[in-house]
C-alpha cells in the first residue's frame, strides 16, 4: 500500500481512469443521440489520462498564468490526440472535433480540480483516500446517473419513433422535429384505437378508491394499536406486518379460485375487494407509527376538557397527523397504480382493464413496440409526476414508518 | 400511555378503551381474516386435491329444447326434443332431473318411462350421467286449436335440469400426487437453486449499490435533491414499464445494448441477454439489485444523516483516515439498518413474482418458486400442484420469519 502512495503514481491512475469513465459517458452519448457509432480507443484514453495525471501532480505552486497556460497546451494535445472516432466513412467531421474537445476540457478541468494541490511525492494516507474517495464519487454520479436515466431516457425516445427507424438503426434516439405532432402519433393511437382513455380513467378509480378504503379501515386500527391499552396489543403490533411477507401470487391463487366461484373475477368490484387489503397492513403500520410522535398531553387535555375518544381522534390526532396521512394516501396510491399481477389474472375483459393490464396486453408480436413503450410512458408519467411534486411526502412515507433509526 | 388515567385505577375506563380499541380494530382484522387467512388456509387445502383450472366449473347437466315437425293445423304431430348432456367429459352427475311445462294446446302422445306428466307439468327422472355422456329425449305430440290461436311456442317455457354433481373442491377426497409431482423431478432443485441465487445476489447486490449511493449523496451540495429524486426512479415507477423497457432495450435482435455494443466493436455478434442459460438468471438479478437499490439508499441515507456530526470530528481530531472513518464508525452506526434490510428484502425478494414473470416469464433457467406457481397453476392448469408449490413456499417463509422475528426483538429496530 505504501509504495503506491505517491503522488506520480497516484496522479495517473486516477486520472486515466477518469479518463476512460468521461470517453465511454461521451461516446455512449453522442451514439444515443445522433445513432453514429463513436468509439473510444483505449490506448489514446490511457495516454490522454497519464498525461493530465502527471501534469496535475507536477504544477503544485505554479502561478496561476503558468498553469493556465499549461492547461492550454494540454488541451491542444489531447485534441491532437483524439481518442474518441466516429466510425463512419467521412474522414473528418465537426462533431468528432467537438466531442474531443468536450472530452479534453472535462478531463482537464475535473482532473485539475479533484487532484488540487496534490504532492508530487509521498502523500500521507488522509490525502491518499481523499483522493480516492472523491474520484470515487465523481466516478458514482455518473454510474448511478446513467444506469437510472438510460432505460427511461430510451422509453421516452422509443414511443417516439415508428417501425421502420427503430429497425433501420436501434441506436437513432434523435428526434425529428420537422415531424411535428406527427412525433406523438403511437400516443394518439395509444388512446384511439386501443382504449387507453378508458384504462387510465380505471386506474384513477381504483387507486382512488384503494385509497379511501384503505384508510377507512387504517386509521382507526392504527389508533387503536398507537394509542389503546388491549390485550394482544404487542403481538398485533408486531404481526400486522407479517401479512406483508405473504408473496402476492400465493394469495393471487386462491383468490383466482374464489373469485371464479363467486363471479367476482373479471370485475372492478373483485379489484377493489382485494387491493386495499394488500395495502391496510402497510399503511396501519405507517401510521401507527406517526401517531405515536402526536404528543400524548395534546390528546389528554382534549379528553380533560371533556371530548369523548372519537372526537379526540378526529379533532386533535387527524388534523395534528395530516402530513403523515399524505404520505400514507401517495403510498398507497402508487401501490395501487403500479399494481400489475392481481389485474393481469384477474381481469380478462379489455373494457375493465387498469392501466398495468392494458399495457400488457400491450406486449404481443402484432403490436409494434413503440407502442408498447408509449403505454409504459402513459403508466409511468402520473406516478412520476406526483412523485417529483411530492417527493417530500413520499420519502417520508416509504422511510419514517417502516424503519426506525 | 394516557397514564394518568390508570393512576386513578379505574378499571372501567380502562375496560371501554378495551373495548374501543376492538372496535376500531375489527374492520381490519375482519377484511384481513376474510381475504387473507381464509384463502391461505385453502392453499393448504387445495394442496391435496388433483384439481385442473377447469374443475373450477362443477359439472352440470346441459339442455337444449326443439320442437321437430310442422304444426301447422289441428292434428298435425310432432316431437318435441330434450338434447341433454354432461358439460364435464369425465366426471359423473348423479340425481338428474329435468321439469318442464308443455304449452297448452300440445297433447303428449308417447312418454319416456323415465317422465311423468302430471296436467301440463312434465317431470323426468334420468338417473346418473357419466362423463361425456349425451342423449336426446323425444316426446312424440299433437296440436290442437288453442296452439295456434294463442300462438305458443314450446320453448316459451324453459326446461329446468339439476343435477348432483361431486365438487371436487370441496369433497373430502386427498392424495398427494401434488407434492409427488413437484417433487419428483430434478426440476425441483433446479427451482431452489435459481430461487436462491437470485434471492441472495438480488439483496445483497441491491443493499451494496444501495449503499454507494448513500455514500456519495451523503453531503450537502446543491442538486443533492435531484439525484436523490432521479436515484428512486426505478422504485417508484411502475414495474410493467421498467421491465418492458429493458426486455427492449436488451434486445437480441434490435435493441439498443447490443447495437450499441456491436458498434462500438466490444461484441461482434448480438448476445441474447434474457434467453440463455445462465446469462438470463443474471440479468434478472441485476435487473432487481436495479430496481430495489433505491429503496436500500433511501433508508441508508436516512440512517446516515441522523448519525451525530460530532463523532467523526472526534476521529478526524485523531487523525482517523476517510477509510478508517467509514469502517469504523460508519458501518458498526449502519450494521442495525443493514442487517434489518437485509432480511426484509430477503424475504421480499424471495416473494418476488412479477419482475422475473415479464422479463423471461421463467425461461432460460429463471424459474423461480414464486414463478413456479404461476407455471404449474395456471401455464399447466394443474391448482393443485401451484397450491403446492405455495406449501413450499410457506415453509420457507415460516423458517425466515421465526429468524426474523428472533433478530428483530434483538434489534429492537421494528
Amino acid at each position: 500500500m505504501r509504495s503506491i502512495r505517491k503522488g506520480y503514481i497516484l496522479a495517473p491512475l486516477l486520472s486515466t481512469l477518469w479518463a476512460i469513465t468521461i470517453v465511454w459517458c461521451l461516446s455512449v452519448i453522442s451514439s444515443f443521440s445522433t445513432g453514429d457509432a463513436f468509439k473510444p480507443n483505449f490506448l489514446l484514453t490511457s495516454l490522454s489520462g497519464l498525461t493530465v495525471g502527471l501534469v496535475c501532480s507536477r504544477i503544485k505552486g505554479f502561478k496561476k498564468n503558468h498553469k493556465l497556460g499549461i492547461f492550454i497546451l494540454l488541451f491542444i494535445a489531447l485534441v491532437v490526440l483524439s481518442p474518441i472516432t466516429r466510425l463512419t466513412d467521412k474522414s473528418f467531421n465537426n462533431l468528432e472535433f467537438f466531442l474531443n474537445s468536450l472530452f479534453s476540457v472535462i478531463l482537464i478541468i475535473s482532473t485539475s480540480k479533484t487532484l488540487r494541490d496534490i504532492d508530487f511525492y509521498e502523500l500521507t494516507r488522509h490525502q491518499f483516500e481523499d483522493y480516492i474517495i472523491k474520484f470515487l464519487t465523481n466516478f458514482g454520479y455518473i454510474f448511478f446517473t446513467a444506469i437510472v436515466a438510460i432505460p427511461f431516457y430510451v422509453m421516452v425516445m422509443t414511443s417516439l419513433k415508428n417501425q421502420s427507424e427503430l429497425l433501420l438503426n436501434p441506436l437513432n434516439f434523435s428526434i425529428d422535429l420537422s415531424k411535428g405532432y406527427d412525433l406523438f402519433r403511437s400516443y394518439t393511437e395509444l388512446f384511439s384505437d386501443f382504449n387507453f382513455g378508458s384504462y387510465v380513467i380505471t386506474s384513477f378509480f381504483v387507486s382512488i378508491f384503494t385509497v379511501m378504503i384503505t384508510l377507512l379501515f387504517a386509521i382507526p386500527g392504527a389508533y387503536a394499536v398507537a394509542r389503546l391499552r388491549f390485550k394482544g396489543r404487542s403481538i398485533f403490533s408486531s404481526s400486522i406486518l407479517l401479512i406483508y411477507m405473504v408473496p402476492l401470487i400465493v394469495l393471487a391463487l386462491p383468490i383466482y379460485v374464489g373469485f371464479s366461484l363467486f363471479g367476482l373475477r373479471n370485475s372492478v368490484l373483485g379489484i377493489l375487494m382485494i387491493y386495499p387489503v394488500t395495502t391496510i397492513p402497510v399503511a396501519l403500520y405507517m401510521l401507527q407509527g406517526y401517531f405515536r410522535t402526536v404528543p400524548t398531553e395534546i390528546e389528554e387535555s382534549g379528553l380533560m376538557d371533556g371530548l369523548s375518544r372519537i372526537s379526540v381522534i378526529l379533532k386533535i390526532t387527524l388534523p395534528l397527523s395530516l402530513p403523515s396521512i399524505v404520505s400514507v394516501s401517495l403510498y398507497v396510491f402508487m401501490i395501487a397504480w403500479n399494481e400489475f399481477l392481481l389485474a393481469f389474472m384477474l381481469l380478462d375483459d379489455p373494457s375493465k382493464f387498469t392501466i398495468t393490464r392494458g399495457v400488457a396486453m400491450l406486449d404481443s408480436s402484432e403490436v409494434p413496440r413503440q407502442h408498447l413503450m408509449a403505454g409504459s410512458v402513459v403508466a409511468t408519467i402520473p406516478v412520476m409526476l406526483m412523485f417529483l411534486l411530492l417527493e417530500k411526502y413520499l420519502r417520508q412515507g416509504l422511510t419514517a414508518g417502516s424503519i426506525k433509526g | 400511555m394516557l397514564g394518568f388515567i390508570y393512576t386513578k385505577s379505574n378499571r372501567t375506563l380502562a375496560k371501554k378503551e378495551e373495548q374501543l380499541a376492538w372496535v376500531l380494530l375489527f374492520p381490519t382484522l375482519a377484511i384481513i381474516f376474510s381475504i387473507v387467512i381464509l384463502p391461505l388456509a385453502s392453499i393448504f387445502w387445495i394442496s391435496f386435491k388433483p384439481i385442473s383450472l377447469s374443475d373450477l366449473r362443477p359439472p352440470k347437466p346441459i339442455i337444449k329444447e326443439r320442437l321437430k315437425g310442422n304444426l301447422e293445423i289441428e292434428g298435425d304431430k310432432g316431437e318435441v326434443h330434450y338434447r341433454i348432456r354432461n358439460s364435464s367429459r369425465d366426471q359423473i352427475i348423479n340425481n338428474v332431473k329435468l321439469v318442464d311445462t308443455i304449452p297448452r294446446g300440445l297433447k303428449v302422445l308417447n312418454l319416456d318411462d323415465r317422465c311423468q306428466l302430471d296436467q301440463r307439468k312434465l317431470s323426468c327422472n334420468l338417473g346418473s350421467f357419466k362423463g361425456g355422456y349425451r342423449e336426446v329425449l323425444k316426446l312424440k305430440v299433437t296440436s290442437n286449436k288453442i296452439f295456434y290461436i294463442s300462438k305458443i311456442s314450446p320453448k316459451e317455457t324453459i326446461p329446468k335440469i339439476t343435477g348432483k354433481s361431486e365438487n371436487i373442491l370441496t369433497n373430502l377426497n386427498f392424495s398427494l400426487v401434488n407434492f409427488k409431482r413437484i417433487f419428483d423431478r430434478d426440476e425441483f432443485f433446479q427451482v431452489l437453486f435459481v430461487t436462491l441465487f437470485y434471492t441472495v445476489f438480488g439483496t445483497v447486490g441491491a443493499l451494496i449499490m444501495g449503499l454507494l449511493a448513500a455514500l456519495i449523496l451523503n453531503k450537502n451540495f446543491r442538486g443533492q435533491g435531484i439525484f436523490r429524486g432521479l436515484f428512486l426512479f426505478p422504485y417508484v415507477a411502475p414495474v410493467i414499464a421498467v421491465a418492458f423497457t429493458w426486455v427492449l432495450l436488451f434486445d437480441p435482435f434490435s435493441g439498443s445494448i447490443n447495437a450499441l455494443l456491436i458498434q462500438m466493436q466490444v461484441i461482434e455478434t448480438p448476445i441474447n441477454f434474457f434467453g440463455k442459460r445462465p446469462l438470463a438468471l443474471i440479468m434478472v438479478t441485476v435487473f432487481e439489485v436495479w430496481r430495489y437499490f433505491p429503496l436500500s439508499f433511501l433508508f441508508i441515507l436516512a440512517r446516515m444523516q441522523s448519525i451525530d456530526n460530532e463523532m467523526y470530528e472526534a476521529a478526524e481530531m485523531d487523525g482517523a483516515s476517510p477509510f478508517q472513518k467509514f469502517w469504523y464508525l460508519s458501518i458498526p452506526m449502519l450494521l442495525g439498518i443493514l442487517s434489518i434490510l437485509f432480511l426484509l428484502r430477503f424475504i421480499w425478494t424471495f416473494n418476488k413474482f412479477d419482475d422475473i414473470f415479464l422479463l423471461t416469464g421463467g425461461n432460460a433457467g429463471t424459474r423461480t418458486l414464486t414463478v413456479n406457481v404461476y407455471e404449474q397453476a395456471f401455464a399447466l392448469s394443474n391448482i393443485g400442484a401451484g397450491a403446492a408449490v405455495a406449501v413450499v413456499i410457506f415453509i420457507f417463509l415460516l423458517i425466515f420469519s421465526i429468524l426474523f422475528f428472533k433478530f428483530i426483538s434483538r434489534e429492537e429496530g421494528l
